[in-house]
């Protein structure tokens, strides 16, 4: 490791700062992460591939590059989830069906930030198709969280979560239909960002739900969040359903929230978040008192409704893009078939993993003649009073905040044998993907040895004021504790507690 | 209540073999998940306008002006067979 250089704290505003000063080669800081990835992916597995050799070689290139030249994220080492499809890399979804499958185009997020010269370290897990809050659901095995390497790193962007959680990465790109940014990033301790739909092109994303579907940063901080943002959002005209953002993103810098107005949802904390994680919120909240702002109760009361909502519209859309995936133009396809139907099922039965198999079911009965308008027009019109609530929320405070999750990270296959205890974990982040807001979760503490992630959601477009208030909010939280990659499985069978000594370690601080 | 002969109706629907284990699971999971989503029968929503999009933008159009595409290599690159410059696939009747 280059001297001085801590992987599970460095920045990306800071590594930027030694990078531009000449303090720091790019190479080197390029080998300070795959060196950590080298270290920890056995145990972590945050990536579906490694691409170390060109991240190594392109560092190299952009030190030779003049100052000027250099692109604003110049030499910052990045992991994209696997979802986001990236030329000449395999890009696999999670999935078997794209085992193989060589992209002969570039997502516009990832062109983007390429374009910045960013140093791309690999391809993230992730559930299938971004199916899933565990990232269990990956065809080439979980991520484990390196908080406690027997629990989930939430999901479906856990790989990514995970990987800047670790060290493994200094930021990473992550998609958000239903929390797949923000879960994650809660249960693995980063900050986690969905924007607002339509703020960053979904070109190159491979389709889950489209009307949902949005390109997010995981970061280490508030501020880098706000960088990696700046970068990715834009109007894309290969994306009809991409707008522009009514003003640039601006790097944040707010310590305080002096007349700002909170809302806190009371049918969000009414039951079901985890005592640890609701102590850790309360906390919080009496924090943005003490910066000024105010904190008010609201109703959000058509909240029990998003989430049947968005299991109706999420894989209504899921069944109707993955049916592309056909064994014809691209992806795996199964031998043997003697006729193009017979080709289609077996190709699809073999190829989807259990949890997209119940999505599509679940999406092609509630679309099927007889049911369309009891299933998806009933949630369709559920979704306009979930975006009501919202509005008329809007009216009474400028932000409103949450847990992101109702608990911290469970257990490796505690959920994925009841598929409705996993859709569960979402109920908190699901209902600004329906409404299409911008939401952000920023770490705010430990409960017991796992982190426990603070959501705050804002009007449309309100991206700027989101960052602002989470940047003064984290700064006054002080989140410093760092993973400790302890196995509480291991240490439940040694003498010495449920923890070990790391648990021990990552609770006392 | 869905049963295993909407399961099966559904999967050749959806395109999907389900091996016979796969089929009876998944008509359990259904039928769990589907009572938890039927809630929403209970809303009376005849009044409400659907929402399928929630930008305030429709019929976004670009000049009708031809720009490069993939070319027919890139396009063959990934598929499983390819029969000069098609797709191959089985058998369509027989």
């Amino acid at each position: 490791m280059t001297a001085g250089l801590d992987p599970l704290r460095l920045t990306a505003r800071e590594a930027r700062r030694l990078l531009i000063d000449g303090e720091l080669a790019a190479s080197e800081l390029t080998k300070t992460y795959l060196d950590q990835i080298e270290r920890v992916e056995g145990r972590v597995h945050a990536f579906i591939q490694v691409t170390a050799d060109n991240a190594a070689k392109y560092a190299t290139e952009i030190d030779q590059e003049a100052g000027a030249t250099r692109g604003a994220l110049a030499g910052l080492p990045t992991a994209i989830k696997d979802n986001m499809v990236t030329e000449g890399v395999t890009t696999t979804c999670g999935s078997r069906i794209l085992g193989n499958y060589q992209p002969v185009y570039t997502a516009t997020a990832v062109r983007r930030i390429w374009g910045d010269h960013i140093v791309m370290l690999g391809k993230a897990n992730m559930d299938e198709f971004a199916m899933g809050s565990s990232t269990e659901n990956s065809a080439f095995g979980a991520t484990h969280n390196p908080w406690d390497l027997s629990t989930v790193p939430g999901g479906s962007s856990g790989g990514s979560a995970a990987a800047v959680a670790a060290g493994e990465a200094l930021w990473a790109l992550g998609s958000d239909t239903g929390g797949s940014v923000r879960q994650p990033a809660a249960l693995c301790g980063v900050v986690g960002m969905k924007p607002t739909y339509g703020a960053v092109s979904r070109y190159g994303l491979i389709a889950f739900a489209s009307s949902l579907d949005q390109i997010g940063p995981l970061t280490r901080t508030v501020y880098d969040c706000a960088l990696l943002l700046r970068r990715i959002a834009a109007h894309d005209p290969c994306d009809s359903t991409s707008v522009a953002l009514p003003g640039e993103i601006e790097l944040p810098s707010a310590e305080r929230l002096d007349g700002l107005r909170f809302g806190i949802p009371t049918e969000y904390v009414a039951r079901g978040i985890e005592p640890g994680v609701m102590a850790r919120f309360e906390r919080t909240v009496a924090l943005i008192e003490e910066l000024g702002g105010t904190c008010v109760e609201i109703s959000l009361p058509h909240t029990d409704y998003a989430l049947p909502a968005y299991y109706i519209i999420a894989p209504a859309e899921a069944s109707a893009n993955l049916a592309r995936f056909d064994g014809v133009r691209y992806g795996f396809r199964a031998p043997g078939a003697d006729d193009l139907t017979e080709m289609y099922e077996a190709t699809r039965g073999e190829g989807f993993g259990a949890e997209v198999k119940r999505r599509v079911m679940i999406g092609t009965y509630a679309l099927s003649s007889g049911y369309y308008q009891a299933y998806y027009g009933q949630a369709q019109r559920v979704r306009t009073l979930v975006r009501r609530d919202f509005d008329t929320a809007f009216a009474q405070v400028d932000l409103i905040v949450s847990p992101t999750s109702p608990t911290v990270a469970f257990g490796l296959g505690t959920r994925t044998a009841d598929p409705l205890s996993m859709y569960l974990s979402d109920i908190c982040t699901i209902p600004v993907n329906l409404a299409g807001l911008p939401a952000i979760s920023i770490p705010c503490g430990l409960a017991g040895h796992l982190p426990v992630g603070f959501q705050l959601m804002g009007p449309a477009f309100s991206e700027n004021r989101l960052l602002s208030a989470a940047h003064a909010l984290e700064g006054a939280i002080g989140f410093s504790s760092v993973p400790t990659f302890c196995d509480s499985r291991d240490a439940a069978r040694a003498p010495g507690g449920p923890y070990g000594e790391a648990g021990r370690e990552a609770v006392e601080r | 209540m869905i049963d295993h002969d909407d399961v099966r109706h559904v999967a050749r629907l959806a395109r999907l073999r389900l091996a016979p284990a796969e089929a009876e699971r998944m008509t359990t999971e259904l039928a769990k998940i589907l009572d938890h989503i039927d809630k929403i029968g209970e809303l009376d929503l005849t009044t409400v306008e659907p929402t399928a999009h929630v930008l305030a933008i429709s019929d976004v159009l670009r000049p009708d002006r031809p720009l490069p595409c993939l070319s027919r290599d890139d396009a063959l690159r990934n598929a499983p067979a390819v029969s000069g410059d098609c797709f191959r696939v089985p058998r369509i009747q027989s």
